[in-house]
């Protein structure tokens, strides 16, 4: 008789995870997955180019609902099936509609929840996050009627949302508390040519800025943001884009600990040793997750466990970012601020707006930060991920893998 | 043979001429297209020199005919001058001088790349006109001592052999010459005729291991200035062996006893022997037995031999043995002294020395009459004067107030070489003719002339085995500039010696000289072997159709003549030769404490003496670009210095800073630099700066390749480079090398203090304010640093994506090479591969071909070394695939040792 592996939430650390258990030992458990969403499974990180439009609902599907069925795996998916309870006494989870599971493994994979400013007028008509597929199918529908928005927040979601909704004639103006967009992947001068290259192609910014309210009509529609600094935008739509909070609210009510995030080990446990958590949901050593490569890495971990190998840790690494805006190439990895002990190395060819710098401590790539060409991204995060000595190659780092290799391979020759 | 054929269609004509460099004097065919005034250079195929080869100077002559580089108007005091003030000048200001100080105040430095007729019109204005001596040529350092050894051993100086010989003898010794890299071509003919016939053996004598050992059979690194031993030993060995020709020297030498007895105390004991040359028993035994084995010897030497306060001696330590065994004259026989210069030989003949009247005549009273009457000149000369580095002495103690200097650099040639620039600034009168506009000399002079260069003058030469060659003008005078004949002429018109110089053609000249070298020389006198008189009535038809030909030519030798001596008939009062008793001495100034190594200096491949013109073409700057210091590895290690470290070279009279190559080629108690560097082209790069001013008691001519001097690392702070589309000033920085480049310029820096902020100190050296200031002017910067290294990189290009600039700072002499950066000049686009690899300083993975290795077609090291790698195992099959090598295959050797070590 299978054991019962309960997985909650149908996101794409939770898709990823049935993808390897899949592989790695698909006759070992009877699986139930809980989805909020009404789909089988889809690409996240493909939200801004469904938005926009280079990408089509169906061609960010990753698993339909017939792929479930093909699997083996019960799928309970949409609103009414929100899991409401877990009850770890009697080892089950119970959904919005009363549909129960019993599990002997449970994993919870609840992701994250935008942050919404606590400030008036967040709840207005008009005000909105950008999070899942409804999100973007508002959007889409709003940038038929109205003309103006406000995107708060110049993360890689904020600028891509504000670009999706320029892209459909919406004119946008991106918020943000820094001085420099992407503040989270780029130093000041590489902020500085995307600013010039976002606003060449129409976007408009206001920069340390933080807003202090939003308006809006009697009918409830946003009409205008006002901030600290007392200035105020006439808007018609405004996306809050400024982060997530990890979505732990289950989890806290059925007594697992947590801290910002579901507090897990390196094996990915929680407190409780039969309940596992993955993906933005978690706290791993003090951190918490928003990219997708970490999310996989903890997929491959789980699925590892589940089939009883046993063996693989978990390992939070420096993950490389990219913005998906068509045609605008940036690449950042590490510490690519630097310490007060670090030391720079900088390429910069202007007219081609290009801009490179590679962070350096005791021989070893800290961070990097690259705009405009970033061919080398993956050969620089390979060292910063090996700690690779460069001794040999820090004269041609700067110039890629291939002269690096040439270059050692001719000094070995000369020695 | 048609000397000069036109095809009006396309502008283009084909001219016959001769090289404007060594002495070898290879025929050449030039096309000249004269729409473009572009030059096509090969060689000619019916010149007995060359036989159609060239080597890669002679090849690129075509580059160096452009207009940018040269002096097209007279100058008085650097304002521009018309031809009749600068004449007026010079003519007035000789006069003066003259009247006030009498005619040894004043004085003529002349030139071995003069033409004959150019020679003579100034020997018989300074000897028979203006009534001194003070005539002397920058051959004086090139072969005076072969000149005063032949003159000792043969009465006169006649050259015995011609370059034949070396294809018909069995050894072959070059003593003291880099022939494979000083004169290419005369080496390609000895090493295809060894080819073709191994039992053939070559003994290469030179403390360097140069190119030329590539085809030694046996090479005798002996130590600086002992040639003397080691030739009194081959002669003490012929002695000991019976192979003494006794029938030859009774009847045609004298001195052979005294010759001998010398040889024996100086070089009989072989254990000795082997201690004082620093080379093994085994090895002197071997090129004795071989020597004496070996009826058909040739020696051929040069500037090892010469350039030495004992040269003279060493030559005729060398035609002692030739004369002992009766090997002179005959077919594969013979000593051989092969010049450095065009018309070395020309001057030698015309007697543009200051030991010499004319026409191989010397100072006695009879040639004095005897010249004084032919010219009827009014005031001669009738005693020696002053020889080159007693000529600049005497220009700095004032005994001479006033110089002309034609066609040639003592400021960078002459040992002691900042002495020179000492003396000029004090000398009241300095004139100078030339066709480069910015020489070390030139920039000394009163009077500048624009002289006609080898492209637009005409007149003949004489190479190193008596042939007489027509030079021929490719392109019409360009500019101002005018013929040195006619320089002379005019102004020995001016100090009122109309008739005597009233000539209209070189022609003329041709015939009076001519006419000299017969003038009461007839048969049965046979007082002189140089006799040209059956020219002395040439029409100018004939003049412009002259084929080349061996002197002597007349009544008795129709067709010239290729042999002297097989029978005797020496130009001495009895018609012997003088086997001289030689007591071998060591160089004038011995190493030291504080000096210990031995400094020797010489030639590279591809520049020809101070780089005036070989300078102009860049291909001819891709092999060798900057000034250098060969060094031991031991001597290296001790001093713990490093490969292309810059290092200064430091002798009591002078330095020099050169990049240091670790090679065991040298003895470790030698150095290696070349002559050619200036200061035009380098800040610190003069190594006759450092040379001592001692010369050989006879023959004045300087030690030059022995000089005390101690090598230190010179301080820097910083190495860098800056290739640049646009030539610029010169950085305020310790070390400056500047070179031409195709379609750029470089320069070579560092500096001792390091800089504030080193990207814009490029920037400034560029001609730029700051980087928004290249912004402005509508050009590209591209930067790259890493402070923590020291590395700072910039690059400029224009709106098109082509390369303005490119320039590099880093912390040592290890910065990429230049070769595949050079390259991009040429380029009206780089790609974005190209773009973005620039500031790396090396292509794009796997597309750099490194240091140029074949001047002739710009091959490089990596693409070489590829091919070799490729299953390329000879020269010949890299030729047959790269073309590297199949022209002047100067760089044959190198190509060798490259497939080596692939």
């Amino acid at each position: 008789m299978k054991a019962n592996l309960v997985l909650i939430g149908n996101g794409m650390a939770g898709a990823k995870l049935l993808e390897e258990l899949m592989k790695s030992c698909p006759e070992q458990y009877n699986i139930t997955v809980f989805g909020n969403e009404p789909y089988g499974n889809y690409n996240r990180i493909m939200l801004s180019p469904l938005l926009a439009g280079e990408k089509s609902l169906t061609e960010i599907m990753i698993f339909d609902r017939q792929w479930y069925q093909d699997n083996g795996i019960t799928l309970h998916a949409g609103e009414e099936k929100a899991v409401v309870e877990i009850n770890r006494i009697h080892k089950t989870v119970i959904a919005k509609d009363g549909t129960q599971a019993p599990y002997d493994k449970l994993i919870i994979a609840t992701g994250s929840k935008p942050f919404i400013l606590p400030i008036e007028g967040n709840q207005l008509n008009g005000v909105m996050s950008f999070r899942d597929i409804s999100d973007v199918e508002k959007m889409i529908s709003a940038t038929k009627t109205k003309r103006k928005a406000v995107v708060i927040g110049a993360g890689l979601l904020g600028l891509e949302a504000a670009m999706g909704l320029s892209g459909r004639g919406m004119d946008v103006t991106v918020v943000h508390n820094n001085a420099v967009p992407l503040n989270r992947q780029l130093d000041q001068e590489a902020g500085q040519l995307l600013t010039e290259e976002l606003s060449s192609r129409g976007l408009s910014f206001k920069m340390n800025a933080n807003t202090k309210a939003i308006l809006g009509n009697p009918q409830g529609d946003v009409t205008s943001i006002v901030f600290e600094d007392g200035s105020a935008l006439e808007t018609d739509l405004v996306i809050m884009a400024i982060g997530i909070r990890p979505n732990i609210q289950l989890a806290q009510e059925a007594g697992i600990y947590c801290e910002k995030g579901i507090v897990v080990s390196d094996t990915l446990q929680t407190y409780d040793p039969s309940i596992y958590a993955l993906g933005e949901c978690i706290q791993h050593r003090g951190g918490t997750f928003g990219l997708v490569a970490p999310l996989y890495d903890q997929a491959n971990v789980l699925a590892n466990h589940f089939s009883e190998h046993g063996v693989a840790q978990f390992q939070s690494l420096p993950t490389a970012t990219k913005l998906k805006v068509t045609g605008i190439n940036l690449f950042s990895v590490g510490n690519f601020l630097g310490t007060e002990k670090s030391e720079f190395l900088y390429y910069r060819d202007k007219q081609k707006q290009i801009y490179k710098k590679l962070v350096i401590e005791n021989n070893r790539i800290i961070g990097a930060v690259m705009y405009g060409e970033t061919a080398e991204g993956s050969f620089y995060n390979e060292l910063l991920d090996n700690k690779t000595d460069l001794t040999e190659i820090r004269p041609y780092l700067m110039f890629g893998r291939a002269l690096c290799e040439e270059q050692a391979k001719f000094q070995q020759g000369e020695h | 043979m048609e000397m000069i054929t036109s095809s009006s269609a396309d502008e283009q004509t084909t001219v016959s001429t001769t090289c404007a460099y060594c002495g070898v004097g290879c025929g050449i065919e030039a096309k000249i297209n004269h729409t473009t005034r572009q030059v096509e250079i090969q060689g000619l195929t019916n010149h007995p020199a060359n036989h159609g080869r060239l080597c890669s100077k002679g090849s690129a002559l075509g580059h160096t005919v452009g207009l940018n580089e040269r002096l097209l108007e007279p100058h008085i005091n650097n304002q521009i001058a018309t031809w009749d003030n600068a004449l007026d000048t010079v003519a007035q200001g000789f006069k003066k001088i003259i009247e006030e100080h009498g005619p040894d105040s004043v004085a003529f430095y002349v030139s071995g790349q003069l033409l004959t007729e150019d020679y003579y019109a100034a020997n018989k204005l300074m000897k028979g006109y203006i009534g001194s001596a003070n005539i002397d040529t920058n051959s004086r350092l090139c072969m005076s001592s072969s000149v005063v050894g032949h003159k000792r051993a043969f009465g006169l100086d006649t050259v015995p052999g011609c370059y034949e010989d070396f294809e018909k003898a069995e050894l072959i010794t070059l003593v003291g010459s880099n022939t494979a890299w000083c004169h290419p071509v005369l080496f390609q003919r000895i090493k295809a005729y060894k080819e073709a016939n191994p039992n053939v053996k070559v003994v290469v004598i030179d403390p360097r291991r140069t190119q030329t050992c590539d085809i030694a059979d046996l090479h005798l690194p002996i130590n600086l200035g002992s040639d003397v031993w080691l030739f009194n030993g081959l002669l003490n060995h012929l002695h000991q062996h019976n192979k003494i020709n006794h029938e030859y020297v009774e009847q045609h030498c004298d001195g052979l006893e005294a010759a001998l007895e010398q040889a024996e105390k100086s070089s009989s004991d072989i254990q000795n022997l082997s201690t004082i040359l620093g080379v093994s028993p085994d090895d002197l035994t071997q090129f004795y037995n071989w020597f004496s084995d070996t009826e058909k010897s040739v020696s051929l030497y040069s500037q090892g031999v010469n350039q030495s306060t004992s040269g003279t001696d060493k030559v005729n330590s060398i035609l002692n043995c030739h004369l002992a065994t009766g090997r002179i004259g005959k077919e594969g026989m013979g000593p051989f002294s092969i010049t450095g210069q065009p018309n070395a030989m020309g001057g030698r003949e015309v007697g543009g020395l200051a030991n010499t009247l004319a026409c191989h005549m010397d100072f006695n009273e009879s040639n004095i009459d005897r010249v004084q009457r032919f010219w009827n000149a009014p005031n001669m000369a009738t005693k020696n004067g002053y020889m080159a580095v007693d000529l600049f002495n005497a220009i700095e103690t004032g005994k001479v107030k006033a110089v002309w200097i034609m066609a040639t650099n003592p400021a960078v040639s002459l040992p002691n070489a900042d002495q020179v620039k000492r003396a000029l600034k004090k000398c009241e009168l300095v004139v100078v003719s030339d066709n480069i506009a910015d020489t070390d000399t030139m920039r000394l002079a009163h009077v500048k002339l624009p002289a006609a260069p080898w492209s637009e003058k005409d007149g003949t030469v004489t190479n190193s085995e008596r042939r007489i060659s027509r030079q021929r003008g490719l392109l019409p005078l360009a500019g101002n500039t005018k013929p040195d004949w006619w320089i002379i002429s005019e102004v020995a018109k001016r100090m009122g010696f109309e008739q005597a110089f009233n000539y209209t053609t070189g022609t003329d000249i041709f015939k009076e000289y001519a006419a000299l070298s017969g003038f009461e020389n007839s048969s049965e006198y046979k007082l002189r072997d140089f006799d040209i008189s059956k020219l002395q009535n040439i029409t100018q038809e004939e003049y412009d159709n002259l084929q080349p030909f061996q002197w002597p030519l007349n009544s008795e030798n129709p067709n010239g003549k290729a042999r002297f001596f097989a029978d005797g008939g020496f130009f001495t009062p009895n018609r012997k030769a003088r086997m001289l008793a030689l007591h071998p001495q060591l160089p004038k100034n011995k190493v030291s404490y504080a000096y210990p190594l031995r400094l020797n200096t010489g030639r590279i491949r591809d520049q020809w003496h101070t780089m005036t013109r070989t300078g102009l073409a860049a291909q001819l700057n891709q092999h060798i670009s900057e000034p250098f210091v060969e060094m031991h590895p031991m001597t290296a290690a001790q001093l713990k210095l490093s490969e292309q470290q810059l290092v200064q070279v430091q002798s009591q009279w002078g330095h020099m800073i050169g990049r240091l190559v670790i090679t065991d080629a040298v003895k470790p108690e030698n150095v290696f630099a070349p002559m050619h560097w200036t200061g035009v082209l380098s800040k610190t790069g003069r190594i006759n700066a450092t040379v001592n001013p001692e010369v050989d008691p006879y023959s004045g001519q300087p030690e030059s390749k022995h000089t005390p001097v101690k090598v230190s690392a010179m301080p820097t702070q910083w190495h860098g480079f800056i290739l640049s589309k646009a030539t610029i000033p010169w950085p305020n920085t310790d070390y400056v090398v500047s070179s031409k480049g195709n379609q750029h310029s470089r320069y070579e820096l560092a500096h001792s203090e390091s800089l504030n902020d080193p990207t814009l100190s490029l920037l400034n050296w560029l001609g730029f304010e700051n980087e928004q200031a290249v912004i402005e002017q509508n050009l590209e910067p591209i930067t790259y640093l890493d402070s923590t290294s020291g590395v700072y990189r910039l690059a400029i290009l224009n709106k098109q994506g082509g390369l303005e600039a490119v320039a590099m700072i880093g912390p040592d002499q290890n910065l990429p090479q230049r070769t595949w950066l050079a390259l991009q000049f040429s380029k009206d686009t780089l790609n974005d591969r190209a773009r973005q690899a620039l500031l790396s300083g090396f292509a794009p993975a796997g597309e750099d071909i490194g240091r140029i290795v074949c001047a002739c077609f710009s091959v490089g090291e990596n693409t070489i070394a590829k091919a070799a790698k490729g299953g390329c195992k000879t020269p010949a099959e890299i030729g047959t695939q790269l073309k590297a090598g199949t022209n002047c295959g100067s760089c044959v050797p190198e190509i060798k040792d490259i497939i080596a070590k692939a």
